[in-house]
Order: structure tokens, then sequence, then C-alpha cells
């Protein structure tokens, strides 16, 4: 065994949760700079809970920048691959942040809480990079050192993030919101959010996630975080929820088919080849934007359908896992590469995620994946790997 | 805090080896079935192969990663614990008692520590 617990590094950032987290025994991990929990007891014991009940996260390491103003739509349209413009107020979407030649800066998630204000949320890794690469952007749009129209305040250090994801989650808020806001809450569709009074604090509640279950999103400042946390904690007892820590969060949003910034999307990624190229809006925006020509010219060439390489699911035929980077073969010739891999607590076998050339990613293909040295056979599957039941 | 058992010896790599029980037993500690995360599947040395103090003998491989499992002695391996093989979760639920992984006929041993020295270099509790 060569594997060791890592030690305290104190340059690490924590969030606002870090003693609530402390004093559940949580291992702690690095995470884009951030100490955060690995896992309370057993990951396998609380990735189990999401799907069965419910799970609570602490999620305040990812970024929130807000951009508001009359032009705050137009400006995101151009920043943006997506038609921001058209999300309505009180909707959400999921987004990318593109290069000029095409390559994912980042994911995100766009919220359009007022007409003119929109909280766009990136991941924590590249938080800073996006908050900068907005503002370059912002001051190209407006052609000056003081575009008009558009104002961005990077809330990021200001902002908690606690997730409640699962079957049982609406039934934990509905037990803690004022009753105000019961029916909003029930109603409140899949990537729409309201504000909300959670157990007394004042929260924007997004019916968002990265778990594959039905769940909750509560955006909330740092100083009533903890608070808020505890009294989630308290209301989800008589529901089975579990604090759950990154290590559950990765297989979950594994089996949901969920791409990771850093494993499946990178730089060196297009949108295309991600299988994302829904989220590029060429057809339906008329203005330019970043990263359009590059992405047309790519779109042009069939990458991720006729040409290059494309993201695929893989289910694993044996008992064995491939993990991140491992290669994949066919014929004994490498074809592709895993970007993430785990055996799936829900469905019994490994699943992975990997870019592979496009004449072997068809579903059915079967394909080899390099085990240190030992080939274990998988097969190309439909993603996601898991679906709820609605 | 993970727990080391008095009464074994460990190695660097935080395997436990026991030699009261002839063939001596081996197995992982909690400090590292703890970092490794749930264990879900084991690749052991065979019965009747020979393994060598602090050679690579197979594999233990969590949700989240696989790690290399090393020999602390030399010899024959007697037996393997076909309960751990079905049942990976052992590895994690009880390291020192079911959780074993195989018994070897011991030909030398390899730098072993005692349970107070591998607890206060790796911070488990006695």
């Amino acid at each position: 065994m060569t594997e060791t617990t890592t030690g305290q590094n104190t340059d690490e950032k924590r969030t606002a949760l870090y003693d609530e987290h402390a004093a559940l025994g949580a291992s702690f991990t690095d995470f884009g700079g951030w100490q955060m929990p690995l896992k309370y007891g057993s990951e396998l014991a609380e990735h189990r809970a999401v799907r069965e009940s419910a799970g609570l996260f602490d999620l305040s390491h990812m970024g929130e920048v807000w951009a508001t103003g009359p032009n705050a739509a137009a400006f995101l349209d151009y920043a943006l691959v997506g038609k921001l413009s058209a999300i309505a107020v009180g909707k959400a979407k999921y987004s990318l942040i593109c290069a000029e030649d095409g390559g994912i800066i980042d994911d995100l998630i766009v919220y359009r809480v007022a007409e003119q204000d929109f909280l766009v949320v990136p991941n924590a890794g590249n938080a800073a990079t996006v908050a900068a690469e907005l503002e370059a952007r912002r001051r190209a749009f407006g052609a000056g050192a003081e575009p008009e129209g558009i104002a961005l305040r990077d809330a990021s250090a200001e902002t908690s993030l606690i997730a409640v994801q699962g079957p049982n989650a609406e039934a934990i808020l509905l037990s803690v919101a004022g009753s105000e806001d019961h029916e909003d809450i029930r109603t409140l569709k899949y990537y729409a959010a309201i504000e909300a009074d959670i157990a007394g604090v004042p929260v924007l509640l997004a019916r968002t996630g990265y778990t594959g279950e039905d769940g909750f999103e509560l955006f909330v400042g740092n100083e009533l975080a903890a608070q808020l946390w505890k009294a989630l904690e308290t209301a989800g007892e008589g529901h089975g929820l579990v604090p759950c820590g990154l290590a559950s969060r990765d297989s979950l949003r594994l089996e949901a088919g969920m791409p990771l910034y850093g494993n499946e999307l990178s730089r060196e990624r297009s949108p295309f080849a991600a299988g994302l190229g829904g989220v590029v809006a060429l057809k339906s925006k008329e203005g330019d934007f970043v990263g359009r020509a590059a992405l047309a010219a790519k779109k042009d060439d069939g990458e991720g359908t006729t040409s290059g390489q494309r993201l695929v699911g893989l289910r694993g035929l044996g008992r064995r896992a491939a993990r991140s980077h491992y290669a994949v073969m066919k014929d004994g010739k490498q074809v592709g590469e895993i970007t993430s891999g785990q055996p799936s607590p829900t469905l019994g076998y490994p699943v992975a995620l990997a870019y592979v050339d496009i004449a072997h990613s068809a579903v059915g293909t079967k394909l080899d994946a390099d085990l240190r040295g030992k080939a274990e056979p998988f097969e190309v599957i439909e993603l996601p790997f898991y679906k709820r039941q609605k | 805090m993970s727990k080391v058992q008095t009464g074994l010896r460990y190695s660097e790599e935080h395997e436990w080896l026991d030699t009261t029980a002839a063939p001596a037993k081996i197995g992982v500690s909690q400090v590292a079935a703890d970092a490794l995360g749930d264990v879900v599947y084991l690749d052991l040395p065979e019965a009747g192969s020979t393994v060598t103090a602090g050679e690579t003998c197979g594999e233990i491989e969590s949700t989240k990663s696989v790690s290399d499992l090393y020999s602390p002695v030399s010899g024959t391996v007697a037996e393997v614990n076909q309960d751990a093989i079905d049942n990976p979760a052992l590895v994690n639920e009880d390291p020192y008692g079911a959780g074993w992984l195989f018994t070897v006929e011991v030909s030398e041993e390899g730098p072993l520590m005692t349970a107070e020295e591998y607890a206060s270099k790796n911070g488990g509790e006695l």
C-alpha cells in the first residue's frame, strides 16, 4: 500500500462550513485550492443515501459572479457560447465559456434572477479565471475601459452554496420553509430558482444539482451558512439525510453522465467533442461571441460527429474499473483515453467516460481499457448510465 | 481516529503481520483502509505462489483509486481469504479480523515496525 493521508496545507482555503465538517468527523481533501470534505464515513453509504433518501453537500467552493445592468443579457450572449438573453426570469441555463480557439475554459450555470440580474456560477478551480475572463470580455464588449450598462461583481468570497439532493429533498425543504413559500417550492421546475425563506434564512433556492436526483441548491451569505446547514441537517434527520463529501459527489455525477471540468472538459476539448454541441448557439445567436469562428469551423468539420474524438460512456464487462488517463484500446491499438472511471455503486458494474476516435464511438462497440498492462473489456453504452425514475 | 491494533507488526506500506498465527497472517492497517475509502476489489496472490518482502503481490481497488499491495515478508502463500475477495468491504469493516488478506509460510521478514512505532508515524490510535 503506497497511499497515505495528505498533510495539512495551511495555504488552502476553507469554506464558512469548515467547522461543521470537522465536527462531523470529515476527512478533508484539496479541491481547487479548497479544503473540502471528501467523505464523513463511507462514501458508498453517502452515495446510496442520495439515491434512496437525501444528501447534504457543501458547494461553497464554487464561484458566484453577478452580471447586472441593462446590457447584462447582451454581454453574456457575447461572453458565453449560449443564448443567455433567452433565459426567462427565474430560470437557469447550463452554458460554457470558451476561448477564441473554441477550447472550453469552464462549464457553468447562469441564473436569471431578475430582468437585468444574472448569477454566473463557475467551478471552484476556475472561479478566479472565469471572473477575470468575464471582466476582460466586458471591456472588449464595451470597446472601452468603462463600458456602460453592464456591471460585474465577483461575490464568490462572501457566498456559500449548500445542496440538498435526493428523492426526499423536497420534503426536507418544505419542512423548514416559510409557509408562504411552500406552493412555490412544490411547483418549482428543474433549472429554475426563487428567493425563499428556509429556516428563517433568506436564500436563492434553485432546483438544480449534479447527482442525477431531484434536489436543490441554496445560495446564502457566509454569515448565515452554518445556521442554514444545521437547520437542514436537523430537518433531514427523519428523512434519511446524511452529509456527503466530494467522493460521493463524483460517483453520483459520473453515474448521471455529467462531465467534470478537468476530467471531461478542458481547454484541449471543444463542446462538440464533449457532446455539448447543443449548448453552442451558433444558429440562434445573431451577433458575434467569443470563440464563434473557431466553433463554427469545428462544427463544419464534423468534430464529435464524423471526425476527431467523441466523449462516450463505457460499461465494464468485467469487475475491474478503468481510471482517468488509462488508454482505451481496440485490437491492441490505442483509440482513446478514459477521463473518469469507477465502479458504479448503484448499477453494480464499472462505468467510465472516455474520449474515443469517432470510428469506435457507436453504442455497442466493444473496446478494452488498459488496466496497468491488462486488457479489461468494456462496451460503449448510451449516457447517462443512471437515470432516476420520475 | 483509525485504530492500530497492538500485538501486530506493521510495514512501511501499511500491511500488518501476525506471526502468532502459523502460517503468518497478513492484512492492511485501518489507517490505510480509511485512507483508501471503500474497498471494492481485491487482487491477491494465489495460494502456492511465492512473495518477496517489499515487493508488490497484488492490488487493492477502492471506489476512487487502485493501490499496490506489498508483501511484508518473503515466503510461500498458504491461503487467501476468499471471504474478503467475495466481500471486499470486510477490509474496511474489520481490517484486523475478518478482513485479513492472505497467509504465508515465512522464509524471511522485511523491515517491520511495532504497533507503537507505526501509530506514532501514521497517526493511528492504539
